[in-house]
């Protein structure tokens, strides 16, 4: 069944005509054109496709489009300046550290990397938080490394992502 | 993915009578479970009615100094809310204990009480299962039974309840509220979930077209200290294998009022209540706490791939009490 939908994806606005089993990844990628998040397992196991929906990290590849009318939608294309030149910090972090190897997790790492510093910035605890109180979070290794545990990276390496996440969670 | 028609209710009560009046329809929140069944074509709805947006996604106090929580509020907005990391830990442990931080963004209070099993056979319509296909057969029963259940199991089906939050909830003698085309009822959460017996395709008590609208949690008064362990193959984004949320209050060296419920061992979240009753009263002890443990596990009735959850689950039961008797000093 085919419906009408509105999406807003990297500050621009998409009108178009979806099946209802259609994916947001689906959607972003084949009629968008937007590549930029990955399909890895398609069961919301791997984290390839996260995108930002209205700001909050989540899986493109559990998302129905149909149910996402007007939706805001961020990807690690849409996180970089648009004037060329402006790579996200994280971005830039990532290639300072080597954090990947054959990159087909990055944009879904960076972008949930981009929601997971929003979470801790407003105090939200972890599974490894010592304190479950407290308001300010120190994102430590072991923080990081939990709060980014639903992207695989299956050339493991997570010995640089984290390093590259901290630079960017200390500034 | 089969075909689907997807439609928005004006408000809870068309949804209901909406979801009454389709034979094959399936109400839709975050998604997260669902679509994954759906494209794994163990789900196969010919509608689905999203009652995201119609349900209430706020955090409420109740009159009695409890909380009420809306069936749409996101598992992670739930562990963070302030209320909840004060007066209940343990809920908030179970909840950043699940899924991912991407899942729990999405997933609901009330989609994460009703999320399906994770058993492989389940998932997997090649092979033969009794929830997914009644009378097929339960493939467990010869095939991969480390995450099966030692308790309240039945012939029919050893599948386990995934859920982390529902298990704190049962410790905390939490209830939903359901809406119907009858009207509203409340269900204690340890009441929700069914053992399997012969008729393990269905998870719930709840009747076709009932909706969950929320879950209230009764006053915090003898739920501090309390916590939830959870013990699993990989350190992050696992489901359990064992897990325990417990609440102690002990005084003068006595237990004054325990909770104790278990996931990961059985078709619904596992109220301890024979450990429960022996510990009322009991000397707060490391003896007491492994007696108690032992009197629960009596009853399982482990597969050999699984036997090792018994010792797993008794010695889990142990520490977490453990601890919290000294979290109490």
């Amino acid at each position: 069944m085919d419906v009408e939908i509105t999406l807003r994806v990297d500050g621009t606005e998409h009108r178009l005509t979806v099946d209802t089993r259609t994916t947001l990844l689906d959607a972003l990628r084949d009629r968008l054109g937007n590549t930029s998040p990955k399909k890895g397992c398609d069961h919301g196991q791997c984290g390839a496709c996260t995108l930002l929906i209205d700001g909050r990290r989540a899986l493109g590849c559990l998302a129905l489009a149909v149910a996402h009318q007007g939706a805001d939608i961020v990807t690690a294309a849409g996180l970089a300046d648009g004037d060329g030149g402006g790579l996200h910090p994280l971005q830039r972090s990532f290639i300072a550290h080597d954090a990947f190897q054959c990159g087909y997790c990055t944009p879904g790492q960076i972008v949930s990397a981009c929601g997971m510093l929003a979470e801790a910035e407003a105090g939200w605890p972890s599974a490894v938080s010592k304190d479950p109180g407290a308001t300010d979070v120190v994102l430590d290794d072991e923080e990081i490394a939990e709060r980014m545990s639903g992207n695989l990276c299956r050339c493991a390496a997570y010995a640089n992502i984290v390093p590259a996440i901290a630079e960017v969670a200390h500034r | 993915m089969k075909p689907f028609r997807y439609e928005r209710a004006d408000d809870v009560s068309s949804a209901v009578t909406a979801l009454a009046e389709e034979p094959e329809a399936a109400f839709l929140a975050g998604g997260t479970n669902l679509v994954d069944l759906m494209r794994l074509e163990v789900a196969t709805p010919e509608v689905l009615i999203d009652v995201r947006r119609l349900i209430s996604d706020r955090i409420e106090e109740l009159p009695d100094g409890g909380l009420r929580i809306g069936a749409a509020v996101p598992n992670s907005d739930l562990a963070a809310d302030d209320r909840v990391r004060r007066r209940y830990p343990m809920l908030s442990q179970a909840l950043l204990s699940g899924a991912s931080g991407q899942l729990r963004n999405v997933a609901t209070t009330g989609g994460n009480l009703l999320q399906r099993t994770r058993c492989p056979y389940f998932q997997n319509v090649t092979t033969p299962c009794n929830k997914r296909a009644p009378g097929s057969g339960c493939s467990a029963l010869e095939g991969h039974q480390r995450d099966m259940a030692i308790l309240g199991s039945s012939p029919a089906c050893v599948a386990t309840h995934p859920s982390d939050m529902a298990v704190a909830l049962a410790a905390l003698d939490a209830a939903v509220t359901v809406r119907g085309t009858d009207g509203e009822r409340r269900i204690p959460v340890t009441a929700l979930h069914r053992l399997p017996g012969d008729t393990p395709e269905r998870d719930t008590v709840l009747a076709r077209g009932e909706l969950i609208t929320g879950v209230e949690l009764p006053p915090p008064a003898h739920l501090i200290p309390s916590r939830y362990r959870k013990v699993r193959d990989r350190a992050s984004f696992a489901f359990a294998l064992v897990s325990v949320a417990a609440a102690l209050d002990v005084a003068d060296g006595t237990v004054r009022e325990v909770r104790i419920a278990l996931g990961g061992v059985a078709h619904k979240p596992w109220r301890a209540t024979t450990a429960e009753s022996a510990l009322h009263g009991a000397p707060a002890t490391g003896e007491s706490f492994r007696d108690a443990a032992a009197a629960e596990l009596a009853r399982a009735t482990p597969l050999p791939g699984n036997a090792f959850k018994v010792p797993l689950a008794r010695n889990t039961m142990v520490s977490v009490l453990l601890e919290l008797l000294e979290e109490g000093r």
